[in-house]
């Protein structure tokens, strides 16, 4: 008998989209409600995921399906993000006249699609669970339907996802061919030795992974995309898919790969580097404050990436520390970017930032501390998380990619530094509203907190994390 | 006689796959030429699958590749929706003058 029990916040987020797009159809000018009942659908649902948290390892639906510390720590994870993100967004949507009943419910149906990514343990499921990830944000990167830059961000990432999701197909059909099966544990017993339609295989899977977390050199959608759609759905990309493709790295090298380390470990350390480097270089010369988080972000998931390389427990758990930390900063980042805001306009460029701390002190502290935490500066949270990655690194004696990691958070230090140069130290603008919205307050305070505070108690989060043991 | 085996089927997917690769890159024309490029190397992968399922004999392969067909078409469906939309904001679907966000 199949345990359901296991599934049920699946299961359960399945039936809720359903009964909000009937609550959608039949009920007349339903935005808001749809909206606000999606946001107390994901409380309900973390609930639900928190309640698994205790489960050591099970498998079902004939081992093709797998819970353990892993996908439950990611799946709170990705739902508490999604619990922020809709609060935060709310203003920005209403005012640019995207609140429509189909955005809660995209945005739901991407999580579900994560959660099945996150815990698949069989090529087929981790396809489905993909593929129903990004159908959804193709939709929402076009959302603002009447805006040629939004529409064109949409057929650009359709165009880039969907050649990646086939260089992955072709590589989990040579995978499937030389071991026989889709499941990643019956893969594991058979990849032992060493087959070249294998290994084949799992360079297009890792070319695959490496488009959707936007790793160099896989990383051309990101700034395009990021700059054009709208701000609430950058901020959804940047901080929730990344979540489910880090997850599904872990889960395809620390699982049915761990054999061929040696074969992957280098290119893992290559991504890393390039993604690293390019990050720091490629932001310093952007104008554009959502650009120049999608370099940032590539440079983040570098250092993301450099934990995986290192091929131990260690390294695990301080890329999950890491990608946690890094969302709790785009988070932050996001939240004073819609507070940007001056007669129904959102500002997006570098020099509407100009002596913003005249006018608006709190706000530019806010950000100062954000700015400070993305370039590593301690005590802030960002600071740990670096620290722990190299560490980590550092262990495995793999000098040359921590000096690398180093160099380069020097490098990017500089246009965080800018950034704060120019919010202190300019000429002030003219005055942007404040008439915030509860909910966008919340996660400011909320995330800079987090980001101040953590180096109180930094156990809180290891404690969680150090329960995750792949190998 | 020869016979026409497993090596034979991967050789044709891998060079439809090909043909789909290159006509994503080289194209420069339409944007429609990108979605038939998109469709051709899923259905080199769906040729794989196939053929591999057959010689090694377990059926999850042809499984796959029925998803697979699925996703395919939904897939076109976004896609298509996707280039319509464009088009209404833009009057062109021609790949090289799709630029309008650069930096």
């Amino acid at each position: 008998m199949i345990n359901l029990d296991l599934i049920f916040p699946e299961i359960f987020l399945s039936l809720a989209i359903l009964f909000l797009l009937m609550v959608g159809v039949f009920k007349k000018n339903s935005e808001r409600l749809v909206y606000n009942l999606s946001t107390i659908l994901f409380i309900i649902l973390l609930a639900l995921v928190l309640n698994l948290f205790s489960i050591e390892e099970k498998m079902i639906f004939n081992e093709s399906y797998k819970i353990d510390p892993l996908s439950s720590f990611m799946k709170s994870l990705i739902i508490v993000s999604a619990v922020f993100v809709m609060i935060s967004s709310f203003p920005y949507l209403k005012s640019l006249n995207i609140l429509k009943i189909e955005y809660p419910i995209l945005i739901l149906s991407s999580v579900l699609g994560m959660m099945i990514m996150i815990s698949s343990n069989d090529l087929i499921v981790f396809y489905l669970g993909l593929e129903l990830q990004s159908l959804a944000l193709y939709v929402l990167a076009a959302f603002n339907r009447d805006n040629v830059l939004s529409s064109e961000s949409g057929l650009k990432y359709f165009v880039l996802s969907a050649l990646s999701s086939g260089l992955l197909l072709y590589g989990c059909s040579l995978i499937y061919g030389f071991s026989g099966s889709t499941n990643f544990t019956y893969i594991a017993n058979t990849s032992s030795s060493i087959e070249y339609g294998v290994i084949f295989g799992l360079v297009f899977i890792i070319v695959g992974l490496a488009f959707k977390i936007s790793a160099v050199p896989f990383h051309m959608w990101a700034p395009d995309v990021y700059q054009g759609s709208p701000t609430s759905v950058t901020l959804f990309f940047a901080a929730l898919p990344k979540v489910a493709a880090l997850t599904v790295f872990i889960r395809f090298l620390y699982t049915p790969f761990i054999n061929l380390i040696d074969q992957w470990q280098t290119i893992l350390v290559f991504i890393s580097i390039a993604s690293m480097v390019f990050g720091a270089v490629a932001a310093i010369g952007q104008s554009n404050l959502k650009r120049l988080i999608a370099y940032s972000s590539i440079g983040h998931m570098g250092y993301a990436l450099a934990g995986l390389a290192s091929g131990t427990n260690q390294g695990i758990q301080s890329s999950v520390t890491y990608i946690s930390i890094y969302i709790v900063m785009t988070l932050a980042f996001f939240s004073c970017l819609f507070m940007l805001k001056k007669k129904e306009v959102f500002y997006e460029k570098i020099e509407d930032l100009s002596g913003l701390s005249t006018n608006h002190p709190i706000l530019s502290i806010a950000m100062l501390v954000v700015l400070f935490s993305l370039a590593g500066i301690p005590p802030l949270a960002g600071f740990f998380a670096k620290f722990y990655i190299f560490t980590a690194v550092i262990e495995q004696s793999m000098y040359f990619l921590a000096i690398i990691g180093l160099l380069s958070t020097v490098i990017a230090a500089f246009y965080y530094l800018r950034l704060i140069k120019i919010i202190y130290f300019d000429k002030p603008k003219e005055k942007f509203e404040t008439d915030h919205t509860v909910g966008l307050k919340f996660t400011l305070a909320i995330s800079t907190g987090i980001l101040v505070l953590y180096f109180l108690y930094p156990g809180l989060l290891n404690e969680v994390i150090s329960k995750i043991s792949i190998i | 006689m020869f016979s026409i085996g497993l090596g034979h089927y991967l050789t044709l997917g891998a060079i439809i796959f090909t043909i789909g690769l290159i006509g994503i890159f080289l194209n420069r024309k339409n944007v429609i030429v990108l979605l038939m490029s998109i469709e051709l190397i899923l259905l080199a992968v769906n040729i794989n699958l196939v053929s591999f399922s057959i010689f090694i004999n377990d059926l999850s392969g042809q499984i796959f590749t029925l998803f697979i067909l699925t996703v395919a078409a939904a897939e076109a469906a976004i896609g298509l929706a996707i280039i319509v939309v464009y088009f209404r904001n833009a009057g062109t679907i021609r790949v090289e003058e799709i630029e309008k966000l650069k930096g």
